[in-house]
């Protein structure tokens, strides 16, 4: 065995990602806004510098939510060299909103979504689905990123990153190649029938004894991902362009299987699909600023 | 002459024999049980595990297989078991192993480690109406056992240490994957051990009381399945049922193997 013994491996444990423009000079910026979500499972702050997109920091939630929303902006504002004074606005979002000590205002993660999916995908977006840590939200928007209908699962594992991080550490798998993971097989396999979590897991092993490769049990633990969320999709109807964010957006074992199931593309992106709630919650910032006018300093 | 109730369950295989009783002048025909067994199949497949289980259950009860007129079958693996009679769902099972074991006992609460139903039953025993899990781990007993490994606290300790609670700490998550991550967050703020443990007993006692009244509530109310042992779990139930006692059968573990031995018995 390859393993050190002793050692346990975190299979589920994603790449954090902390990244600035380096083309750009936030001085030169006239208003410099920032949103924070604070998720159950990750948190990011981004930077936007005259509502352009400037710099992100994406990491692992950990015990409380200041301080989660504190880590976050750190790690962009010391790559930068800014300060959190320098920073006019701050909107927190999601989950743990309320509790970011430094925002002056908090905006639900599903209107910060559909902002950020516009700003990421084109203003031709109208249906955004978000896999998130613990829930999974589909959202109408209109060419203004507007949220015009929503649904939502916040109460299941199945179909979200969670769930999707419980299968990498049973199989063993780091998370990052699941996807590629899944496709490596001699035939697709049917989807895991459990739709709980607790359930999906004693299914998997029962599937590895009865001969399948890890690499099917993924497959088919992805094609139940996706027909879950396409579940969720079509009680809300998809209408094009459509956009995924959140983690699992990383993860093409789940979204070959939706645009499959749904026969339509996903907006292919140059962005981290996990910032899109604190990039549209900075966007709003930005906003509420050239309303208000002259700037303020941060609190 | 004996029937025989083999119950496959996904980690044990429970067999049970009953015989009939000669009360003079009773109306109805009385049985008694003859011998009960239980094996853990480990890696056999499913119909050697039958074969092996029955077998060694003859054996223990020494009886011989041509004594048995009738075997019927419950339990997730009861299609497997090629040389049953016929075969019952662990629902019907249940009821009637639950109301003969508890004659008062109108509504059975079934709490085993993949499902948590509530079942409604007659004075015989049948099925008139349940309610379960279905789909969801929330309301089972692998519940109570996720909680338990991020709690570090053997199941067996747990119902114990949530007696000495006296707290109400709502669990918000009702999913068990979210839920263990609340759990974790709780011991992160410093929360005793025993607060989260009845907390989490109190979670999976309100979810199955919630099953358990979409079908009413009627009679007594009788507890089977993997959690009777669980003693701080039956305090939970008793509060959330609002009732002052929960009947707990002898040999829970063989209560749907009786049930469908009992089935069998009356000619099934």
């Amino acid at each position: 065995m390859a393993d050190t013994a002793g050692e346990k491996k975190e299979y589920w444990r994603w790449q954090e990602n902390c990244w600035i423009d380096e083309t750009k000079d936030w001085r030169a910026a006239k208003i410099i806004t920032a949103g924070i979500d604070v998720g159950s499972v990750s948190s990011q702050a981004v930077i936007c510098a005259d509502g352009e997109l400037y710099g992100f920091n994406s990491m692992r939630t950990g015990n409380n939510s200041p301080d989660s929303a504190k880590n976050a902006i750190s790690g962009v504002l010391e790559k930068s060299g800014m300060k959190l004074e320098d920073v006019h606005y701050v909107v927190g979002t999601g989950y743990g909103r309320v509790n970011v000590p430094f925002a002056h205002k908090a905006i639900t993660e599903i209107a910060c979504h559909a902002r950020g999916a516009n700003y990421m995908g084109g203003n031709a977006v109208r249906t955004i689905l978000d896999m998130g840590g613990q829930d999974c939200k589909a959202i109408h928007c209109d060419e203004k990123g507007k949220v015009t209908n929503f649904l939502m699962n916040d109460k299941c594992a199945a179909g979200t990153g969670r769930g999707m991080e419980v299968i990498s550490d049973l199989m063993q798998i780091p998370i990052a190649e699941l996807g590629a993971r899944s496709f490596d097989v001699d035939e697709e396999p049917n989807a895991v029938s459990s739709v709980c979590v607790v359930f999906a897991k004693s299914e998997a092993l029962g599937l590895l004894k009865a001969g399948y490769s890890k690499n099917k049990v993924v497959a088919a633990y992805c094609q139940a991902m996706a027909e879950r969320v396409v579940s969720l999709l079509e009680r809300i109807g998809v209408e094009k362009e459509f956009f995924i964010t959140g983690g699992i957006a990383k993860n093409p074992g789940v979204v070959k299987r939706i645009e499959k199931l749904l026969g339509i593309q996903a907006v292919q992106t140059q962005y981290d699909s996990q910032i899109a709630g604190a990039l549209g919650a900075a966007l709003f910032g930005y906003t509420l600023m050239q309303k208000q006018g002259a700037p303020a300093k941060a609190a | 002459m004996y029937s025989a109730g083999i119950d496959m369950g996904s980690r044990t295989v429970k067999v049970v024999f009953v015989e009939e009783l000669k009360v003079d002048g009773a109306p109805q025909l009385k049985w008694g049980v003859k011998g009960k067994h239980i094996m853990f199949p480990e890696d056999l497949d499913a119909d050697q595990a039958a074969d092996k289980a029955f077998n060694e259950a003859l054996q223990a009860a020494g009886i011989t297989r041509d004594k048995v007129t009738r075997v019927v079958a419950t339990g997730a693996g009861r299609k497997q078991v090629k040389f049953a009679t016929a075969d019952v769902t662990e629902v019907s099972a249940g009821a009637k192993g639950a109301v003969f074991m508890c004659p008062k006992a109108r509504t059975v609460i079934d709490v085993g480690a993949e499902e948590g139903r509530g079942i409604k039953a007659d004075g015989e025993g049948k099925v008139v109406d349940f309610a379960g899990n279905e789909k969801c781990a929330a309301g089972a007993g692998a519940f109570a056992e996720s909680m338990s490994r991020a709690l570090q606290l053997p199941l067996k300790d747990f119902g114990e240490a949530s007696l000495r609670s006296d707290k109400t700490i709502p669990m918000n998550a009702q999913c068990t994957v979210f839920a263990e991550s609340e759990v974790v967050s709780l011991i992160h703020s410093s929360t005793p051990k025993e607060d989260i443990a009845k907390a989490v007993l109190d979670a999976v006692a309100s979810r199955v009381t919630a099953m358990a009244r979409r079908v009413g509530i009627e009679g007594d109310v009788a507890l089977i399945g993997g959690m009777v042992h669980n003693v701080g779990f039956v305090q939970s139930l008793k509060t959330a049922l609002g009732v002052d006692q929960v009947l707990l059968p002898e040999m829970p573990e063989y209560v749907s193997a009786l049930g469908a031995a009992l089935i069998a018995a009356e000619g099934k």
